[in-house]
């Protein structure tokens, strides 16, 4: 599989202010479910402080691939990893690295909105509060419920429980729940997809306002949502044992308006998946 | 930009957050170790309530025989006699010939008790076994001077022996007090002849009065509540009151028993009212009475059991039913049922096994205490194997606790089988609609 | 139900009916049906009369105990001797016997049981839950006789040679408590675990997203979840320790454990002692009515005050169960 980060882009790289380009990198990744290969061999880099769109058909491994960065994985039993995904110069997969350190970094937000059953305070404070957070957490849930822009729909309930809220109000106090423990990278899979047109709006704005600040990882079964938000995109498939593997991964324009690959063109233009 | 969380105001810097993050760390494993340590006592304990069965069913004990085996055979077939001594011994006896073993009873035995066992059956009638087993009981006459657990029987051998060797007569056997003998044979107030026989019988012919009763009544009243009554004060009246009943505890559904089927009825329960049953069963504390109690008592269960069942079975078969014509009881009876019967059993046979294992509310309205006389029908005196194990569990002398150790086992061998069932039953009828 | 089929079967033998024939789509009485309809009807309502039974039977009993000239509510309720023979009647002793008995199974069970249940529901592998969980059950399906025995031969042993055969009597309420704990254990630990089962992995996840350890999620997250569940695990526990009868018949002993005054239970915390003997208030009633009772005896009567005393404690705990699962539930 040719290594088609080494491509030369177009876009100007940005370099972070210690010369880091990527944000995290998987190398060699294969992912197991029992003896069920789910993905092989998967080579991304992520940008900083880009949007990168995972798509392709369902089933190929998406959601595999972006649990991965955050070892969720580990969660399940049967699933095992191979391979590397450096971040910070360090493998998370090595053995002394806990998952824990990980996950507060690299933040995530789920497909079906999974508020804990408290106040729409604690849902924001928790995170921060088991992570030693000693400021004042009153301005850190008001100013993560501002990121997330819900701020002024719930500013007058605070106290009340976070399934008060409607559906999309909810994906975004998901949100803000992230963003209170001020990860690097927010990992987001489908988040918009238990959503209708208007929610799903206000969660792209959204994540085009977070990306000045975070990275992020976000799984997508709509064309133009990858297309509109998007700075990457990796587009995924499967071959004939179901097993997923990274077709093609470019500047969002560039795989959308000139696809390197036949079968990404067929995706993208609706002719399969 | 090497680390954000440093960066952030408020949040511990990288240094501190590797401490911080360590006693979380550590604080993680210490409990789970206790939650683990917490799982291993619960199991060690409940192991501990089986192990402590076992122990108490296997051993030695101390015999003495009024008339040793061996002298017998040195007298009456001098043929026979054993190189060595030990358990087979009682096995010989059991081998003569009817003649011989007719003789040895004559000669030992009362003119009135010889009169009496013929009465019952005539001696030359019997059969080896019989006769056998009527020699080791009147002649041999073994008693139990001793008895031992089986760990003090593995482990204090030499000590047990020692003790033995200072009873006159006595010889030490190792004794299964679970065997089959231990299952056919009728109560007993000798420990070395008595048996649960009684008791199975009691026991099974009450769980059969049980059954007869809350099955169908169980099963009709969940399917009221389920597919005729309508949502409604009635309905949840019923409801809150099925779940007050099912946390009732047993001892009260004794009291309900006694005053209602033993005292208040009676003429019906003693069967004097069928001029059925004498003197000591007309007062009502008969197998039905018990049968209907715990009717009532396991009523609850199978009523919530089956609704569940019930409720389980989908929608769009009673609407396909209606939509044919089906009234609404042939929707019911042709295909809600069938479709839920599984549950239900499932439901019911765990229902059951509680009305196997319960003793209170027996005692309560009057278990017998000493039955050796198999029960007949419904009008009998009863006693269960609960009842049976509760009476050898009180009485101070080991022999006895022993033989509540092995009808314990018998009673768990039977509760066992009937889970097993339930569990078969689950999955060979489980429906993927 | 035969012949409620074959009514079409006929039917279909009669000529087709004429365009002009009326047809009578009126509501038809159907006599099975109805009787069907009745006994189904009087099978439901059954258990709405078993309650009334028990609680009539009751009342009427305790009535009658009460109305009787050496006996009063009074008395019943403050006094501190239970000897029918001398005509004393305060339920203090049989009561104290039950709640000590119980608080003990409690201290044991309750703990016990959620740390179990927390170890199947959140670290346990799939293959041992498997296991363990069907175990469990069968466990609590062991008939409380069995559990008296053990008591008395097994745990009242070990008690004696760790603390001395001259503290511990050979009935006492400790083994008892101790035993009725180590039933209602697996009830706990069962019932907790179905609780915290049922919650959602989606409340896992996104506290493990956040970067919490496995023990914050599930004591902050996973357990206030189930808080319902386990709360109403407890009660019914507490309420199954309260109404045992076998265990506390066989172990805890065979005769109230009297006072000659309050003064003189407290002295000492003599009525909090659990090496001795004492009867509670089920052990009293077996004990009572395994003899030949006769009906219009004190005896007889007083059972049912004191049965009218356990049904109020247990039905309270019912109603508080059923209060808490509502209080406490969470909707995710
Ligand atoms: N917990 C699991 N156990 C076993 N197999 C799994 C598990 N999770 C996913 N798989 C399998 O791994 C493959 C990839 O699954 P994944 O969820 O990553 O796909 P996806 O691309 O996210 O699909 P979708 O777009 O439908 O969400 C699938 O074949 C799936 O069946
Ligand atoms: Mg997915």
């Amino acid at each position: 599989m040719p290594d088609i980060l080494t491509l030369p882009r177009p876009s100007a790289p940005s370099i972070s202010a210690n010369g880091e380009r990527y944000a995290i990198t998987a190398e060699n990744l294969n992912v197991y479910y029992g003896a069920f290969q789910a993905v092989r061999d998967i080579n991304l880099k992520i940008e900083r402080q880009k949007i990168t769109a995972l798509i392709g058909p369902s089933g190929c491994g998406k959601s595999t691939v972006l649990r991965s960065f955050n070892r969720m994985n580990d969660l399940i039993p049967v699933a095992r990893t191979e391979g590397r995904v450096m971040f910070h110069g360090k493998n998370i997969y090595d053995a002394d690295v806990d998952p824990v350190e990980v996950r507060r970094r690299v933040g995530m937000v789920f497909q079906k909105p999974n508020p804990f059953p408290k106040s729409i305070y604690e849902n924001v404070a928790w995170g921060a509060r088991i992570n030693g957070y000693r400021g004042d957490l009153d301005a850190l849930v008001e100013q993560s419920l501002r990121q997330a822009a819900l701020w002024d729909e719930v500013k007058d309930k605070l106290h009340q429980s976070g399934y008060s809220l409607s559906g999309g109000q909810q994906q975004r106090l998901c949100i803000a729940r992230a963003i209170a423990v001020q990860p690097e990278i927010i990992l987001m899979d489908e988040p918009a997809s238990a959503l209708d047109p208007i929610a799903t709006l206000r969660i792209e704005e959204l994540m085009r306002e977070l990306r000045k600040e975070y990275t992020i990882i976000v799984v997508t079964h709509n064309m133009q949502q990858a297309a509109r938000v998007s700075d990457y995109t990796a587009f995924f498939t499967v071959d004939e044992h179901r097993t997923g593997y990274l077709a093609e991964y470019g500047p969002t324009t560039e795989l959308f308006t000139n696809p390197r690959q036949k079968i990404t063109e067929d995706y993208i233009t609706g002719r399969f998946g | 930009m090497r680390d954000r969380v440093s960066q952030v105001p408020g949040y511990p810097d990288e240094k501190q957050f590797q401490g911080f993050i360590r006693r979380r760390r550590r604080r993680g494993a210490m409990w789970r170790t206790l939650f683990l340590i917490a799982t291993s006592v619960g199991i060690v304990v409940l192991s501990a309530l089986l192990l402590n069965i076992l122990d108490d069913s296997f051993g030695y004990v101390a015999v003495k025989n009024e008339i040793e085996p061996a002298a017998l055979l040195a007298t009456y077939a001098p043929k026979r006699l054993p190189m060595e001594r030990g358990g087979a011994d009682y096995q010989i006896l059991r081998e003569l010939s009817r003649d011989v073993q007719v003789q040895i009873l004559r000669d030992h035995l009362s003119q009135g008790l010889i009169r009496r066992l013929e009465s019952e059956q005539p001696l030359d009638q019997r059969s080896q076994e019989e006769l056998g087993d009527l020699i080791i009981e009147r002649v041999v006459e073994p008693h139990f001077l001793a008895s031992w657990s089986l760990f003090d029987s593995v482990f204090h051998r030499a000590r047990i022996k020692a003790e033995v060797a200072e009873m006159d007569g006595a010889s030490l056997r190792f004794y299964s007090w679970l065997n089959p003998k231990f299952v056919v044979s009728p109560q007993s107030s000798h420990p070395e002849f008595a048996g649960i026989r009684t008791a199975i019988l009691g026991s099974l012919w009450v769980v059969a009065i049980t059954i007869l009763f809350s099955l169908p009544v169980g099963v009709a009243a969940a399917i009221y509540l389920e597919e005729y009554g309508q949502k409604g004060r009635l309905n949840d009246l019923i409801e809150t009151n099925i779940n007050n009943l099912a946390g009732v505890p047993s001892i009260i559904y004794g009291l309900l028993g006694l005053a209602i089927f033993v005292r208040a009825l009676q003429p019906l329960t003693g069967g004097s009212l069928f001029g059925i049953g004498d003197a000591t069963t007309n007062n009502g504390r008969t197998i039905i009475s018990a049968g209907l109690t715990l009717g009532l008592l396991i009523l609850p269960i199978i009523i919530i059991n089956a609704r569940e069942a019930i409720r389980a079975v989908p929608q769009g078969i009673r609407q396909a039913s209606y939509g044919l014509g089906a009234t609404r009881w042939q929707t019911v009876w042709h295909h809600v049922l069938p479709n839920a019967m599984p549950g239900i059993l499932t439901g019911s046979i765990l229902a059951i096994s509680r009305a196997f294992g319960e003793t209170a509310p027996l005692v309560v309205i009057g278990a017998s205490a000493f039955i050796i006389r198999d029960p007949d029908g419904p009008f009998s005196k009863f006693t269960t194997m609960t009842i049976q194990i509760y009476q050898w569990t009180a009485r101070p002398q080991a022999e006895f606790r022993h033989l509540a150790a092995a009808g314990i086992i018998v009673l768990l061998a039977l509760l066992l089988g009937l889970n097993a069932t339930a569990i078969w039953l689950r999955n060979r009828y489980q429906r993927s609609y | 139900m035969q012949s409620d089929l074959s009514q079409p079967i006929q039917a279909m033998n009669v000529p087709v009916a004429q365009h002009q024939e009326v047809i009578d789509l009126r509501r038809r009485r159907r006599a099975g049906e109805s009787l069907i309809h009745g006994f189904l009807f009087l099978s439901g309502v059954l258990s709405v009369f078993t309650t009334v039974g028990i609680v009539l039977v009751l009342l009427s009993q305790a009535l009658a105990f009460f109305r009787r000239p050496e006996v009063s509510l009074f008395d019943f309720l403050t006094k501190t001797t239970w000897q029918p023979a001398i005509g004393e009647f305060g339920i203090f002793p049989l009561v104290n016997a039950t709640l000590l008995t119980s608080f003990i199974a409690v201290i044991v069970a309750l703990p016990l049981g959620l740390m179990i249940a927390i170890y199947l529901s959140e670290y346990a592998s799939a293959p041992a839950r498997r296991i363990i969980k069907p175990v469990l059950e069968m466990l609590a399906g062991v008939p409380t006789v069995v559990y008296g025995f053990f008591a008395l031969t097994f745990v009242t042993a070990i008690l004696r040679a760790l603390l001395g055969s001259d503290r511990v009597e050979i009935f006492n309420v400790g083994s008892a408590g101790l035993v009725i704990g180590i039933l209602i254990l697996p009830l706990v630990a069962s019932m907790s675990e179905d609780a915290l089962h049922a919650v959602p992995g989606a409340l896992r996840e996104a506290a493990f997203g956040l970067g919490a350890t496995r023990l914050e999620t599930t004591l902050r997250i996973v357990l206030p979840a189930a808080l319902s569940g386990i709360s109403a695990a407890f009660i019914v526990a507490i309420s199954r320790a309260v109404g045992e009868t076998m265990i506390v018949a066989i172990a805890a002993g065979a005769g109230p454990r009297n006072f000659k005054s309050w003064a003189d239970a407290v002295t000492g915390f003599k009525f909090l002692n659990p090496f001795t003997a004492a009867e509670t208030m089920t052990g009293h009633m077996v004990r009572i009515s395994g003899g030949d009772l006769s009906y219009d005896s004190i005896d007889y009567d007083s059972i049912f005050a004191i049965g009218l005393t356990l049904f109020v404690m247990t039905l309270a705990l019912n109603i508080a169960s059923r209060w808490a699962v509502r209080r406490f539930r969470e909707e995710y």
